[in-house]
């Protein structure tokens, strides 16, 4: 029902960020979807790539400070207040989102986003039981 | 030099032949030493270790065989061991600004106070300053030594004396401007920053008496002291104390602006190799280290100051013979001296190995900016703190500036950088990259 993202901390510094995409491409993978938190003196690149555990280990060999975390991947209705209906759902649960960031790739009548929630477990729980879709690792790999 | 007239306040002792003064000073470190066994636990049972009898210390030569001192001393015996008198004889406690987490005390007699007032006030007179004068102390008052120092010795010469202590730049020069204050003492770093201020305000230095400041508490250089006599129009004096020994005017400075005259006849100084601690000859390049021969509350023998300098025997153009230091060159140790604040690496080390799952490794950066200085502290983000939100992050970066500025009682910046980003040294670390231009 998760999905497993790659957290990596990146200062800011000029190639940074091709630096660390780079890596990641040459070790064969692709960035299937990507975010970057941004503070004044770093940031935190979060993505989800073809092979998780390829990725996680190509940082850490080569000295990245790099984190799995669980997060959802939610294919919302691509029309309007099609992310709306399921932000209400989570916020009638009292289900906080702490972040959120859209894919890469699109798959046609829906959007995908991926959400991280304070309580994961239960968001997952009540939005499948409103019958919005999330999406397996296998399955947003093939998309 | 700005000033005409030179005037010495006690000539018997800043103009001695220096023939005699060893001599004096040879008379009353025997009886220090003699006191000091007598009444002081830890000295006793060092000369007793080094097999040393007071006895055998005849005169200013037979200092080598005394052991040394050092800060940590003071602290071991926090707050009366190392006292040789009564504790009811003390009237005066003065502290360090040091900041290791432990303060470090020193008690006065009567008498000690009343040596100390005299040192300052000769610092006074050399910068020019007398009855005539109103000078204003802008050093801090309380337990540091620059206040309370200040305003003694200035009393003593019959100065009108103005005790503002640090802090509101404004209130500092308009009463500088209504009272018609002729000489003050702060920090340079203070100093220029009045200078600045002064003149970002637009007034007028004509509308001043200012003539002479006396500086000190923490290093500087003559570039410094040239742009704060070119704006203020000024004579700058160094002023060189630590509380351990008395507090400023330990060595104060003349309008030659030559070194700092020593009161030797208070206070026996070597110049020592850091390393090895053999004394070195007038000229060369070391140690301070200090041996009080009148204080009573609480002698020090070869006391290491950690500062560095050279000693000059020559007679000064001002007409005083007591041996002269130069300004001080840097520090034996890796202490810095930010703010007139005292910062050991060591402490950054220790705040950053209390927080669980920190890394120890980190790299200082002090700046200064216009008049004052800046601290970044660069500190690696490993896996165990990494958690994924720039919330937990932040959060991480608070604590840290949190518990530096409680230990250090200063501010720093806390930036975050990627692990094993930062150097690791074999041997000596240097974290520090010091960029302020002194």
């Amino acid at each position: 029902m998760f999905v497993k993202q790659i957290s990596v901390f990146l200062e800011n510094s000029k190639g940074s960020l091709s630096r660390m995409t780079r890596m990641i491409s040459e070790a064969g993978l692709d960035l299937i979807a990507l975010s970057i938190a941004d503070t004044e003196h770093y940031g935190i690149l979060r993505c989800i790539v073809t092979d998780t555990e390829k990725g996680y280990q190509t940082l850490k060999d080569a000295g990245y400070t790099a984190r799995l975390t669980d997060v959802l991947a939610v294919y919302v209705p691509d029309h309007p207040g099609g992310l709306a209906d399921v932000l209400d759902v989570l916020r009638d649960e009292s289900i906080s989102v702490e972040y959120l960031y859209s894919f890469v790739r699109s798959s046609g009548s829906h959007a995908l986003i991926i959400f991280h929630l304070d309580e994961l477990e239960r968001g997952a729980e009540v939005l499948t039981r409103k019958g919005i879709r999330l999406l397996d690792q296998e399955q947003i790999r093939s998309l | 030099m700005k000033q005409k007239a030179l005037k010495i306040w006690n000539p018997g002792m800043e103009c001695m032949d220096r023939e005699q003064m060893r001599d004096l000073q040879s008379a009353r470190l025997r009886e220090t030493v003699r006191r000091v066994y007598d009444n002081v636990p830890m000295y006793r049972a060092r000369m007793d270790e080094k097999g040393v009898k007071p006895e055998d210390i005849r005169t200013v030569d037979d200092l080598r065989y005394l052991p040394f001192t050092d800060k940590p001393d003071l602290r071991e015996y926090f707050p009366f061991g190392l006292l040789a008198v009564p504790k009811d004889r003390i009237v005066r406690i003065q502290g360090s600004s040091g900041t290791t987490g432990m303060p470090i005390v020193a008690g006065y007699t009567a008498k000690d106070v009343e040596t100390w007032t005299e040192m300052v006030a000769r610092g006074v007179t050399a910068a020019g300053g007398g009855p005539e004068d109103v000078v204003q102390v802008c050093y801090g008052y309380g337990l540091f030594t620059g206040g309370l120092g200040l305003h003694q010795g200035a009393t003593k010469v019959g100065a009108m004396v103005v005790p503002m202590s640090s802090g509101n730049t404004k209130r500092q020069i308009a009463m500088m401007k209504s009272l018609g204050v002729t000489m003050f003492g702060c920090t340079p770093s203070y100093a220029m920053h009045i200078g600045e201020t002064i003149r970002d305000m637009g007034m007028d230095l004509k509308d001043f008496r200012l003539k002479s400041a006396v500086l000190g508490a923490e290093p500087w250089s003559e570039n410094i002291r040239t742009r704060i006599e070119e704006l203020l129009d000024i004579d700058a004096l160094d002023i060189y104390g630590l509380t351990e020994i008395a507090g400023p005017g330990v060595a104060t400075e003349c309008l030659f602006k030559n070194g700092m005259h020593v009161n030797e006849d208070n206070v026996i100084v070597e110049i020592v190799n850091p390393e090895t601690l053999e004394p070195l000859p007038y000229g060369e390049k070391g140690e301070l280290v200090f041996s009080t021969i009148t204080k009573e509350g609480m002698p020090l023998l070869r006391y290491r100051t950690h500062d560095l300098s050279r000693l000059n025997p020559e007679k000064c153009e001002c007409g005083r013979t007591n041996v002269r230091m130069e300004r001080i060159m840097g520090r034996t140790d890796d202490m810095l001296i930010i703010r007139g604040v005292n910062v050991f690496p060591s402490q950054i080390e220790t705040v950053l190995t209390n927080i669980e799952g920190c890394e120890p490794h980190f790299m200082l950066t002090v700046e200064r900016t216009g008049t004052t200085d800046s601290m970044e502290i660069q500190v690696e983000v490993n896996d165990r703190i990494f958690g994924d939100t720039v919330g937990h992050l932040e959060q991480f970066r608070r604590r840290i500036r949190e518990e530096m500025k409680s230990a250090l009682g200063l501010s720093a910046e806390i930036k975050l950088v990627e692990a094993k980003s930062l150097p690791r040294f074999e041997g000596k670390a240097r974290r520090v990259v010091d960029n302020r231009k002194l």
